[in-house]
């Protein structure tokens, strides 16, 4: 007798050996399957580790980015109580006064626009200070010179020796500057570091009303300090004086912050690119089983339980898992390699890749958890199969498989919730994009459904031969409009919704250069200064194409409460820099392009003997927490001015212009005492030199920007940006593209057979071709156009809710994404065909029958 | 003699939707230990389904089906798969091997089941007995049809079954390779001394037999015993 309590039980072994047979003699429809785990794995690998190698290379590096602990700095001149502040921690150990200026190289009749930074004391104490000569960098300050930075040099053809002159003041230049904690190397490309001793600051005769003066005072903490006390204790103390405390591990944190929206997209497009992986895993597992399902019945027949024939295929699953996340990681490894390379100047610190633990594993893992929870949906086909089928065909209808298959897919969306918060580190987008996805899932479901319903309502009969077998094929049982449409409708929907991702992201960051043409900018130009600079610039035959005025003051009340009462009212949320900021004020009677009024009516000349309606930014209404009708009381040198705010505006402050958070009305400031910024157009590098050296030589305090110099490295930034942003996305469209040839070669045995059959009655090698080729590209088609369709909404949601920018919509997804994926279909469709037209009708058959 | 296989009543239907289908009314019958056995009747007669169900591949909607002294409507999937593994062996239509296993491995599967540690051994044996000794590591569509339901034979009788049941062994082969096809089946059959329920077509195959069941719509009309 059997005992039949018991199931049969073979070991583990055995099972292993099964999954090998089995899947040695089908690693061909294996291979495109582990080729989108590898792709979705790596874009994640890479740039998690890159991010992570970034992040703790700025935590390492973090005193040497700043020189010191900690420092205190200031952009007012410091009063006694800060030096009394400063004297309470035992003195600094060093200070600086830094200012953007022009300088002038007489010996090669040149000039400048450079970051003159006066130094006292051993600044650097972490870090290095390096110079060629390197004894410069040492004796600079004793032996009064200037250390000049490398790159400015090299341009000029500078040599040490050579003279300098910044102000009134001239030094000889003791050495080139190649690096120097403060001074990042984008910064550097707009104002390149001249290093002065501090002494010679107030021989340049530049420290004037009217200057933008840093002052900072550089410390070197004792091993034990509490930096978070030190903060505790000092912040509001230094608020009062209108100075802030500066430790290095928040200079870290703030320089990682600098690359969050950088970091967003990138962190978007591995989210992407793994979902396109999980997406091909899903699609290419589902065909792959579908076509096991009879071996399986066979299985059972021959006593094999059901959990044997599941554990079989799962085994399979498990090893490809764990082979693509091995392959994926260890490629995502080497890629990150690239990254420190693409972004050289980016980045505020050297980046010393170093393999990140937390992304290997990760990665490792991802391979194995996503391979198996994308595959189980399929998979558990496996178990409800009846062993029946052996011996005849039977729709496979049970409710467990229904129940199982919900668990399956609930267990999905909490993984894409879960892996999208770990990545985004925001629950609420983390949600978003979950929600996004299963509403592009669903529309695309159910235009599939749809389409079918439709098709078979409203089918053609009077059509030709060829277009109805295409439609045919479209509803009847074995069909593959479910999976192909949701497949490419996903694929395209992901892909484009990058496409305008990244056209939101690069366009955030273009240059407004098209305005008014003006490609050189002429700063601080005093009101006494004014007539004789347009007529420097005019006798140049040169354009002065605008001249903005600009008026400084301060608040001095707020709602008629003034500054002092506001500071001394601890329930106060108005923010201190409001309070004691020195505003530079224009006024005009219009909006330039990078300004938007939300709220209130801007009014563009003030009427007389009423109160000036003004128009601030909205970052400032939020810091000094005032809104419409508010009245506030500036300051202007002396004079008290009564405004009330009549708009406010929301400012693009990435866009190359000159923005003000407070605009007057004309009409009002003409008479103050104001300084000007003119632009101008110079038609090459000739005559931009000569202006220069002329304006410099007569008014030294005057800074100039050349925009051509400035555009043309803002220029090769952004080319680094956007390169690296093209090749992460071309990285999720790879990926994209793989997934949708191996859910089309997994598909291929659909159609095969009947083509043969349709062969054997008789059909022209030309007539199954078109059959074929109508289908997909009716698939292709719908898919395609619903993907980029919602990826419009989704765009837009992302633009709003995401990057906080303007949406710009592009005709490129339907001109590029729409034509290119259908062709793609159709020609991996039809080449999936070539087989039953190249063979004979039985060659094909048996093939298909093995 | 001992019945091997005991059939009281059974009644099977299939549902489809709100549709209900009568493939198999009230049918009994009895089979005896190494006996040969015939299920023959018109297409859509309901002998496959009916071998489905004395093979255990699938559970009546009511009566008695015993298989080797066990009430088999009362057992599990996974129970009826132990039973199908130690006892039952398989001959399909359409051969039904794995077309992923080479035709050693396809033998070898109902052995290893059982945890045979010569499983490659014996099943190597069993290919030299059908004469395929040379086609070991060819896969089902290196073979031909006459060869592939020679593995198939060889795979029934591997683990020794009990009983053999057998689903229009010849119907996909033609006369001269399925005659050696079915002298093959009956001398194994004589050898093991296997009791053979066939399902066929074909009146010769059935008059070779011992007993022969008759069904039409669904019913048994005839029940001959020839020896």
């Amino acid at each position: 007798m059997v005992d039949i309590t018991k199931t049969s039980k073979t070991s583990l072994g055995w099972l292993f050996k099964m999954a090998w047979r089995d899947g040695k003699a089908s690693w061909k429809k294996l291979t495109l399957f582990m080729a989108s785990i590898v792709l979705g794995i790596a874009a994640v690998v890479s740039i998690q580790s890159f991010s992570y190698n970034l992040k703790n290379n700025i935590a390492l590096q973090s005193k040497a980015i700043m020189g010191s602990d900690f420092k205190i700095d200031t952009d007012k001149t410091p009063n006694e109580n800060l030096l009394h502040i400063i004297d309470s921690l035992g003195g600094a150990n060093a200070q600086e006064i830094s200012f953007s200026s022009m300088a002038i190289f007489p010996n090669k009749a040149s000039s400048k626009f450079v970051q003159v930074r006066g130094i006292k004391g051993d600044f650097p104490f972490y870090g290095t200070l390096e110079t060629e000569p390197k004894s410069s960098a040492y004796n600079y300050q004793k032996k009064e010179t200037a250390l000049v930075d490398a790159t400015v040099m090299l341009q000029l053809g500078l040599n040490v020796g050579d003279t300098i002159k910044i102000g009134k003041t001239k030094l000889n230049i003791g050495g080139a500057l190649k690096s120097i904690p403060g001074s990042s190397s984008l910064f550097s490309a707009i104002a390149p570091p001249v290093v002065i001793p501090y002494s010679y600051i107030e021989k340049s005769g530049l420290v004037q009303i009217g200057s933008r003066l840093d002052y900072e005072f550089y410390f070197v903490a004792k091993p034990e300090t509490d930096f978070e006390y030190l903060d505790n204790i000092l912040d509001d103390k230094l608020d009062t004086v209108d100075a802030d405390l500066d430790i290095h591990t928040s200079t870290s944190r703030r320089l990682g912050r600098r690359y969050n929206n950088f970091a967003k997209f990138i962190n978007l497009v591995a989210f992407i690119a793994l979902l396109l992986g999980c997406i091909g895993i899903a699609s290419a597992v589902h065909i792959y089983i579908k076509e096991k399902l009879r071996s399986v019945a066979i299985l059972k027949c021959i006593g094999a339980s059901k959990k044997q024939t599941f554990l079989i295929y799962l085994i399979q699953i498990v090893f490809i898992g764990l082979l693509g996340g091995v392959l994926g990681t260890s490629l995502g490894i080497i890629l990150q390699q690239l990254f420190p390379i693409i972004l050289e100047g980016l980045l505020p610190v050297d980046v010393e890749i170093t393999l990140a633990p937390q992304a290997i594993i990760m990665g490792l893992l991802l391979g194995l958890f996503m391979s198996v929870l994308f595959a189980l949906y399929p998979l558990i086909g496996t178990i409800y199969i009846s062993p029946l089928q052996a011996l005849r065909i039977q729709e496979n209808n049970n409710s467990n498989t229904k129940i199982g298959g919900l668990l399956i897919l609930s267990a999905i969306f909490i993984f894409i919730f879960i892996f999208a918060y770990w990545l985004l580190k925001d629950l609420k987008y983390a949600l978003g994009f979950l929600i996004g996805l299963i509403v592009t899932f669903s529309i695309l479901g159910g235009i599939a459904n749809g389409l079918m319903k439709l098709i078979k309502k409203f089918f053609p009969h009077s059509w030709g031969f060829i277009a109805r077998t295409s439609l045919l094929n479209l509803f009847r049982p074995q069909n593959q409009t479910l999976i192909l449409i949701v497949t490419i409708g996903v694929g395209t929907f992901l892909i484009s919704t990058l496409y305008f991702s990244k056209n939101i992201l690069l366009s955030q960051a273009s240059i407004e250069s098209k305005t008014d043409n003006a490609n050189m900018i002429l700063l601080d130009i005093q009101n006494n200064q004014n007539e004789a600079v347009t007529n420097t610039i005019l006798k140049n035959n040169h354009p002065v194409i605008s001249s903005i005025p600009i008026v400084t003051m301060s608040i001095h009340s707020i709602s008629g409460r003034t500054v002092n009462e506001i500071r001394q009212d601890s329930t106060s949320t108005i923010r201190g820099w409001v309070l004691s900021h020195e505003f530079r004020v224009s006024y005009r009677d219009s909006l330039t392009s990078s300004e938007t009024v939300s709220s209130g009516v801007f009014t563009p000349n003030a009427k007389p003997n009423s109160i000036i309606p003004i128009s601030i930014s909205d970052n400032f209404a939020e810091n000094a927490k005032v809104t419409i009708g508010d009245k506030i009381t500036f300051n202007v040198q002396g004079v008290l001015m009564n405004t009330e705010i009549g708009s406010i505006r929301t400012v693009d402050w990435s866009q190359m212009q000159v923005n003000f958070n407070v605009l007057f009305p004309k009409g009002v400031l003409e008479k103050a005492p104001q300084f000007k910024v003119l632009s101008t157009y110079v038609p090459n590098e000739k005559a931009s030199a000569y202006l220069q050296q002329e304006l410099v030589t007569m008014f030294p305090n005057i800074s100039i920007l050349d925009l051509r110099q400035l555009l043309s490295v803002i220029e090769k930034l952004l080319n680094k940006i956007g390169w690296i942003i093209n090749f992460m996305a071309f990285f999720s469209i790879l990926t994209g593209i793989v997934v949708l040839i191996g859910t089309l070669r997994n598909s291929k045995h659909q159609r095969v057979r009947e083509s043969v059959i349709l062969r054997t009655l008789g059909a022209k090698k030309n007539q199954i071709l078109k059959i074929v080729a109508l289908e997909y590209t009716f698939l292709a088609i719908i898919g395609s156009l619903t993907g980029i369709l919602l990826s419009l909404i989704s765009s837009q949601l992302l633009a709003l809710l995401v990057f906080k920018a303007p949406f710009l919509p592009s005709i490129v997804p339907f001109v590029i994404l729409l034509p290119g994926i259908t062709l793609l279909v159709l020609i991996i469709g039809v080449s999936n065909s070539r087989s039953v037209i190249t063979k004979t009708p039985l060659e094909v058959l048996r093939k298909e029958k093995g | 003699m001992v019945k091997i296989l005991n059939v009281k009543n059974l009644e099977k239907t299939y549902f489809s939707g709100s549709k209900s289908l009568n493939i198999l009314k009230d049918i009994s019958f009895s089979v005896e230990a190494q006996e040969t056995f015939a299920i023959v009747g018109p297409s859509g007669s309901g002998k496959t389904t009916l071998l489905g169900l004395c093979a255990g591949l699938d559970r009546p909607n009511s009566g008695v089906l015993e298989l080797c002294g066990t009430d088999i409507s009362k057992l599990s999937e996974d129970q009826r798969a132990k039973l199908r593994n130690e006892k039952v062996g398989f001959i399909f239509q359409d051969f039904q091997l794995l077309p992923t296993l080479t035709a050693l491995e396809n033998v070898a599967v109902p052995l290893e089941l059982q945890g045979d540690k010569k499983a490659i051994v014996n099943a190597t044996s069993l290919l030299e007995k059908v004469g395929l000794g040379n086609r070991l590591d060819h896969y089902p569509s290196q073979l031909s049809g006459g060869e592939q339901q020679r593995v198939a034979l060889a795979r029934a009788f591997s683990n020794k079954p009990d009983i053999l049941f057998a689903d229009e062994p010849t119907g996909n082969l033609d006369t001269e390779t399925g005659d050696k096809v079915i002298n093959l089946l009956f001398d194994l059959n004589k050898e093991i001394g296997t009791t053979l329920v066939i399902v066929t077509h074909n009146i010769e195959l059935a008059q070779k037999t011992n007993h022969i069941l008759k069904l039409k719509g669904g019913s048994v009309v005839e029940n001959i015993k020839l020896t």
